[in-house]
């Protein structure tokens, strides 16, 4: 696919633009109506091409170009995260254990209702917690659950897997095994130091 | 436990999560973040069991529960006020505490331990902290990821509002007409009004509001048809040089004026 530059260029103008990661199928939807004379099949398979051969394009710059969750995005190599912490200068924002182990309870068990959280946590589930995620985009409610009470159910967003860099929910880090969690908790100091 | 043993255990704590030098005092509010630091019942449970390198799968109740209570005491005498699931937690270990003493049936293999739920629900909770931790340190925007941007040419973002055409215009115009005339005077005050001085006035008004004025705001009854005429012309000026547009969003629509430097 050497005589798509035109689309290469199209898709890196479009991604650049973008607030958000743009996946294939609105890339496809952009393109297609636009004078580049090429059918739709013919289409999809160009835009693979052309993200491939951009991929290939950045690895001689600061940026590369990553799939995440909801599409494809350009996003600075790790490595030069130290000068764009001297730019930005605030501290980037810490979220506190309640609101982590809610969100890897919602992310690993959806769907989940709120009660179904608090039985694993032992402790009730704040409401700015919930707020804070959905504020945040990253949980969305799924529906209530045929239960007496009708509770909510929670779930994931795309927009989670994006604000952590992954392509879906199976990039998740394995949950640790029961068993060895339970052996790990034995006898293993530096398992508390950790923290 | 006595208290005394309790206040040095809360000491380690602060010293390992935030490595204050030995000799430090800590008054006695600290305590009270300490309490804040557990994330519930389950998570100080597991940290006293971890701190004494306890076997999470064999429990000593007894040990524990003394352990938990001392905790519960001084936060109470403390006067901080606890979660219920604290409380709950100290009424289940008090239980398990005393189920324990009892002597085991001979033929136990058929009842479960006591503490196999206990202990199920901590190893689960653990299991979800690990997690939250993981996810805690998997690359994020705003701290280890930054996406690349340019800046997006504005004028490209909105679409043209449709244009009007003049008819529209001037049968809006005719309503405001009928409007005056309805109206019936009651004061005779000769007043000249100038195009030039009411397109100046429509200007400002526009700029003022920043966004659409609908057609027949612009126009006061009070005026007569004398002051709507001149309106009129006004806008119809303003109209050729371009300093306002006018937008209808379909037949029969209601007609809006703006300001045109006001959409760039």
């Amino acid at each position: 696919m050497n005589e798509s530059p035109d689309i290469k260029q199209a898709i890196e103008s479009l991604l650049f633009v973008a607030e958000d990661p743009l996946s294939k199928e609105q890339l496809l939807n952009l393109l297609r109506d636009s004078e580049l004379d090429v059918d739709s099949g013919d289409l999809a398979q160009r835009v693979t091409a052309a993200l491939a051969a951009l991929q290939g394009d950045c690895r001689d710059r600061a940026y590369e170009l990553i799939e995440v969750g909801s599409g494809y995005r350009f996003q600075v190599r790790g490595e030069h995260n130290k000068w764009i912490a001297k730019l930005l200068l605030h501290k980037p924002r810490r979220y506190s254990r309640a609101l982590l182990e809610t969100l890897a309870l919602i992310a690993y068990r959806q769907p989940i209702t709120r009660g179904e959280i608090e039985q694993v946590r032992g402790v009730a589930v704040s409401s700015h917690t919930m707020r804070t995620l959905m504020d945040r985009g990253w949980v969305r409610e799924l529906g209530v659950k045929d239960l007496p009470g009708r509770p909510m159910m929670y779930g994931t967003t795309p927009a989670f897997l994006d604000y952590f860099s992954l392509r879906s929910l199976e990039e998740l880090p394995p949950l640790r095994d029961i068993a060895e969690s339970g052996s790990a908790a034995v006898g293993d100091e530096s398992a508390t130091d950790q923290d | 436990m006595i208290p005394g043993a309790v206040d040095k255990e809360v000491e380690e704590r602060i010293d390992r999560t935030y490595e204050l030098p030995d000799d430090l005092y800590i008054p006695p509010d600290a305590l009270i973040v300490i309490l804040e630091a557990f994330e519930g019942p389950l998570d100080l449970l597991l940290y006293l069991i971890k701190r004494k390198n306890l076997d999470i799968l064999d429990i000593p109740v007894a040990e524990v529960t003394d352990q938990y209570m001392a905790y519960i005491d001084l936060m109470t005498s403390l006067r901080v006020e606890l979660a219920g699931d604290y409380l709950v937690m100290a009424a289940t270990l008090a239980e398990l505490k005393s189920r324990m003493l009892l002597p085991r049936p001979s033929d136990s293999e058929e009842e479960e331990d006591p503490r196999a739920e206990l202990v199920r629900r901590l190893l689960e909770y653990e299991v979800f902290q690990h997690a939250a931790e993981q996810i805690d340190e998997l690359p994020r925007l705003e701290r280890d990821v930054f996406p690349a941007a340019l800046l997006r040419p504005d004028h490209l973002i909105q679409a043209d509002p449709p244009g009007v055409e003049l008819r529209e215009l001037l049968a809006a115009f005719s309503e405001v007409l009928e409007r005056v005339r309805l109206r019936k005077p009651h004061a005779v005050e000769t007043e000249s009004l100038s195009v030039r001085e009411r397109m100046t006035q429509l200007l400002d008004r526009l700029a003022d509001t920043g966004g659409y004025v609908a057609f027949f705001d612009l126009f006061s009854p009070a005026e007569k048809r004398q002051g709507a005429v001149v309106t009129l012309l006004a806008l119809l000026e303003l109209l050729r040089d371009g300093l306002v547009n006018v937008v209808q969003h379909g037949f029969h629509q209601p007609i809006y004026v703006t300001h045109a430097a006001s959409r760039a």
